[in-house]
């Protein structure tokens, strides 16, 4: 039997009590908690990954939620390797994690794979073991996330700071059943397998493979009371007529600005919840929530510390210093990520006005579409590289569904007056071109053809904050 | 061009544009069963912003989003108002 230990996840999934009565869900199946109490996913091969950096690199994540409660305590180091990522992106992975072991829902290896130690397959079918899940490691968990060169970044927490809100959330009632429209392994839908998992509660997993309203209906026929999404994901939502079947206690946006509408249509459809807001970022972890159904964030909370959260603003950007952000980047390229006093730069600029701060863009130009990050930079890269460009800027643009759309002004080889008598053809053969060789939402919603860009006195373009 | 019509035809340009199977457009299609995804809408309403002037979307007094092909219709028609 394994050992009740409190620090680690198991420890502490299993210390919240009711395991009998606790469970995930998945698309295509699902794991009762008590189940894991006797048996493991694992195949009885647990003891292989003792100490070792571990790649979870499951389609599904219902076996990947399975291996990380067996293996946090266990394995040195997980790697969170989410099914959308580049595949040509693995080795690059695996080479600054260290990885030595792999996990994964395949009965074999593919070509994908790589070769670094043992191979153990998750299912979700718990099996009979004998074992001590005991905690051996304060294991590191690697959250990957975009980065300006196309590569991810590897960005390292903890258990420890990955809960770290979580204990302070005491709000949600034991038996809560959680969902998310995220996949879990990104830290917004991490964050809340790990609220179902701490705090006694059970969890809906959303699936790549199914619909909005497919995923609605599921979650709707278990009775989910606490969901989590973008403001994208609940815009879209709102939208699917399964929707009206959800009747959540509580709704939680993150990863994107939530603007007033959003909140104003969720507060109206959902009139029995609480609607909260959070402000979280992978490497800056959860800085704070808000519940008062406005836009943006009391004024008061920076400045202050308030449940371990410290809060300052520095040329416009929100910094954060906390237990619960990230220790560090992994890689040989890595820069520093706390500053010297601790501090993260969330490269969030915020606007004050009156006793509030409101969110007004990135820093860094980021784009945020629907949750998913642009660099303009590499979107510029692809319509540069067509032969009658000269030169281009990326931009964003307001949605009120996706939250941003990826725009572009575009400098032809060309006097301008000769753009205009091609001009539809050339927009259409740009951004096929960009079609080629970009993801569909890097792809440039339209093209302005414009005779100039503006430069900046160190010869860069000049980029407004959306 | 009224808004119906505009609607229409960015609908059908988007459609073909990310390369989705639009299905057949009745007033009572539901748009998640549209063959759309989010990203399509963005777009769809970015275009529609530029042609019509104006973004239902952001209008906090509408309280409804749209459920059906109708009810978007609809929602351009009172926000041009």
């Amino acid at each position: 039997m394994p050992q009740s230990n409190r620090g680690s996840l198991w420890g502490s999934s299993s210390a919240a009590g009711h395991l009998p009565e606790r469970a995930l869900w998945g698309a295509d199946g699902s794991v009762a908690l008590g189940d894991l109490a006797r048996g493991s996913s694992l195949g009885g091969r647990l003891e292989e990954l003792s100490g070792r950096c571990v790649l979870v690199a499951t389609a599904d994540q219902l076996t990947a939620a399975l291996a990380l409660i067996e293996l946090d305590g266990v394995a040195r180091r997980l790697v969170l390797f989410p099914p959308d990522l580049p595949r040509e992106h693995v080795a690059f992975v695996t080479a600054s994690a260290a990885v030595d072991a792999v996990v994964s829902d395949r009965t074999a290896p593919d070509a994908g794979t790589p070769s670094a130690g043992p191979f153990v397959t998750c299912s979700p079918k718990i099996a009979p073991a004998a074992f001590e899940r005991s905690e051996r490691y304060q294991t590191e968990w690697i959250l990957l996330t975009s980065g300006t060169t196309g590569l991810p970044k590897l960005v390292v927490h903890t258990l420890s700071s990955l809960a770290g809100a979580i204990q302070d959330a005491g709000a949600a009632p034991k038996r809560a059943l959680w969902s998310t429209f995220y996949d879990i392994r990104r830290y917004g839908g991490l964050q809340i397998l790990l609220r179902a998992l701490l705090g006694g509660g059970s969890l809906v997993l959303s699936s790549a493979r199914e619909s909005t309203g497919d995923f609605l209906a599921r979650a709707a026929a278990r009775g989910v009371t606490h969901v989590l999404g973008t403001p994208t994901h609940w815009r879209n939502a709102l939208m699917n007529p399964s929707a009206r079947r959800l009747a959540p206690q509580y709704v939680r946006l993150s990863g994107e600005i939530a603007d007033q509408a959003i909140l104003d249509h969720l507060r109206a459809f959902y009139p029995g919840a609480a609607i909260v807001h959070a402000f979280a970022s992978t490497e800056a972890g959860v800085g704070f929530e808000v519940g008062d159904g406005l836009a943006g964030f009391p004024a008061s909370l920076v400045g202050q510390e308030s449940s371990g959260v410290e809060m300052k603003v520095e040329e416009g950007s929100l910094r954060i210093r906390s237990a619960r952000t990230a220790a560090r980047y992994l890689g040989s390229h890595a820069e520093a990520l706390p500053d010297a006093d601790g501090f993260v730069d969330t490269g969030d600029i915020v606007e004050l006005r009156g006793e509030r701060y409101y969110f007004v863009g990135r820093r860094d130009g980021v784009i945020n579409v629907g949750g998913q990050k642009v660099h303009p930079e590499e979107v510029e890269a692809v319509i540069n590289s067509h032969p009658q460009v000269r030169a281009s800027q990326v931009r964003a643009k307001k949605s009120a569904i996706t939250g941003a759309l990826v725009v572009a002004d575009v400098v032809l080889n060309k006097e301008p007056g000769a753009a205009n008598a091609r001009g539809e053809g050339l927009e259409h053969a740009i951004l096929e071109h960009c079609r080629a060789a970009l993801p569909r939402h890097k792809v440039p919603a339209a093209i302005n053809f414009v005779p100039s860009l503006a430069v900046a006195a160190t010869g860069k373009i000049v980029r407004r904050n959306a | 061009m009224s808004v119906r019509s505009e609607v229409l035809s960015q609908l059908k340009q988007v459609a073909q544009e990310q390369n989705k199977k639009l299905a057949p457009l009745s007033d009572d299609l539901p748009l998640s069963d549209s063959g759309l995804d989010s990203l399509c809408f963005a777009i769809i309403v970015a275009r529609l912003e530029d042609a019509l002037g104006v973004d239902p979307f952001t209008a906090t007094e509408q309280t409804d989003f749209p459920v059906t092909l109708a009810d978007f219709v609809r929602f351009y028609e009172d926000a041009a108002k």
